[in-house]
């Protein structure tokens, strides 16, 4: 499946670095990334791939959560169906 | 996609709380019927447990996966009334017992379907059912009852309306320790839907397959922050902004349905359109009326917003889903509704300006507490204005009102949870106990001449 992964919170150095760590970790393969700050927040987007993951899902955002916590960031995983649905006819 | 869509779906669901407000299972009980409680019993327990199993699962999972809160899971049932027909008083209660202990069992808040259809008159399963309400609703957590007492078709049957007052007293004396909760579980409808997804009032109709799933979606919040974008403009754009919005709540709701449906093995039945509140922050109908230009919900003007409103979510919501049904349309139950309880506390929504919405919008009376010592007739009397409002119109209408044991109007009411909290609403001093007596039936109205 493709999932969107979105990062949103205070800037700081390395966001990227360590969210494409873990991603790479787990295998999971970076197809589009999308990032500004946005009304002085950092806000990344990515597509990504996780037909390679050899971990769950639950187990990917767990991980994707214990880092944001860590960096004071809002890290989500949703499946892209979701925002292909709401907003493509 | 571009990131500002999946932005904006983001604060949709975190700051805007939008969510699916329930993944409702609709499971045809009618292989259970039979003369001996005990294996009515044995038969919907196990029907139940074995089609429902997964639904928590396979509910959570979609959550997980598309990061979309559902927030309850609800099993609906054929009308008890038919199933257990044949079953004296007891047998009735007994059902009601092994309900509760079915949707505990397969997790679920609420399970209906305790219901009857009476609009014409009372088979013998309805008159059984009417009788065992009181008690089956006061002594069950989770079960809910629903009785349609009237049809644009049928008319109103005045008996059943009299002998719902009655039910709804006794069974508010029997729950008096909880604020009369047991009422709360009960609704009287004109013209009920067969597959509504939101309780108290959703029974899987006659006409549905064996078991499906239907979904209720919600989202107040996104409604009212996208006419906060819009203040000012002309009404042509507010319901365009509605629509646009209805559009994508909706869009949400048909994916969750589609996949729920696909991984349960059951067939999709609808998506139901409605706007429902909760007692939340920022999850409110009223706030989006207030947005609309209303200094107050309930000051002149309400209902017209409400029309719109109303209109506006059902025209985007059709066009984004294969299949729509239930109740669609905006919700208006008081005690769920932060904004309703402030209006009503302020003295701006009164129990007449709330039956006047009720005719533009998409349920009725919804979660009103009134004071304990108004009388069953009065009660009869107020389901009886809501339903001609119904009948006449050729619409859904409602009644769940709540006579709080032994409290006055300005008192408030806490039913917890989901359910809310209330201030007692003030109710006509002026009896109608003359026109309860009367019984018998309010005949169709007639279909053409409209005006």
């Amino acid at each position: 499946m493709r999932a969107i992964i979105t990062v949103i919170g205070q800037d700081r150095i390395g966001i990227i670095a360590r969210v494409t760590g873990i991603l790479a970790q787990c295998r999971v393969n970076v197809l589009d990334i999308s990032q500004t700050i946005l009304q002085e927040f950092f806000t990344m987007t990515m597509l990504t791939d996780l037909a390679a993951m050899e971990i769950s899902l639950e187990e990917l955002s767990a991980k994707l959560k214990e880092a944001g916590d860590e960096m004071g960031l809002s890290i989500r995983v949703q499946h892209e169906d979701l925002f292909r649905s709401m907003h493509r006819i | 996609m571009k990131q500002n869509e999946i932005l904006e779906t983001i604060r949709m669901i975190e700051q805007q709380k939008l969510d699916i407000r329930t993944i409702t299972l609709g499971i045809s009980l009618r292989g259970c019927a039979g003369d001996d409680a005990d294996t009515v019993c044995g038969r919907i327990y196990d029907t139940i447990t074995a089609r429902a199993e997964n639904l928590t699962r396979v509910s959570h999972a979609i959550e997980t996966e598309y990061g979309v809160p559902i927030i309850n899971r609800r099993v609906s049932v054929t009308p008890i009334a038919l199933v257990a027909d044949a079953l004296d008083l007891d047998g009735f209660l007994k059902v009601a017992q092994t309900l509760d202990k079915a949707a505990k069992a397969v997790g679920v808040d609420f399970l209906g379907g305790y219901s009857a259809l009476v609009h014409k008159g009372f088979a013998r399963g309805d008159d059984t059912l009417l009788t065992a309400l009181p008690e089956a609703l006061s002594t069950t957590d989770r079960v809910c009852a629903s009785i349609n007492v009237a049809t644009t078709r049928a008319g109103i049957n005045m008996d059943a309306v009299a002998r719902m007052g009655r039910i709804i007293k006794d069974t508010a004396e029997r729950s008096a320790d909880r604020d009369g909760i047991g009422c709360a579980k009960l609704v009287t409808f004109a013209n009920v839907p067969e597959d509504n997804p939101f309780m108290a009032g959703a029974f899987h109709g006659i006409g549905e397959p064996e078991c499906v799933v239907n979904v209720g979606i919600s989202g107040p919040g996104a409604v009212k922050s996208a006419l906060e974008s819009v203040r000012g403009e002309p009404f042509d754009i507010v319901a365009e902004t509605v629509k646009k919005t209805a559009f994508k709540i909706t869009r949400m709701g048909q994916l969750v349905a589609r996949e729920a449906s696909r991984r349960l093995g059951v067939p999709f039945g609808i998506v139901d359109l409605s706007l429902a509140p909760t007692p939340a922050v920022g999850d409110s109908v009223a706030h989006i009326l207030e947005e609309m230009g209303v200094e107050v919900c309930g000051a002149p003007g309400t209902t017209a917003a409400l029309a719109l409103l109303n209109d506006a979510v059902k025209k985007g919501g059709v066009m984004a889903s294969g299949h729509v049904g239930g109740l669609s349309g905006a919700f208006i139950p008081v005690s769920e509704d932060e904004g309703m309880i402030a209006a009503v506390k302020r003295g701006a929504l009164s129990l007449n300006k709330l039956e006047a919405m009720t005719a533009v919008c998409s349920v009725g009376l919804d979660m009103i507490a009134v004071p304990g010592d108004t009388s069953a007739e009065t009660l009869s009397a107020l389901i009886a204005d809501e339903m001609a409002i119904g009948v006449v119109n050729g619409k859904t209408t409602a009644v769940r009102v709540i006579p709080a044991p032994g409290k006055q109007a300005g008192d408030r009411v806490a039913f917890g949870g989901l359910l809310g909290e209330a201030p007692v609403m003030e109710v006509s001093e002026f009896g109608s106990a003359d026109l309860i007596k009367r019984g018998g039936r309010i005949p169709a109205p007639i279909h053409s001449l409209r005006n």
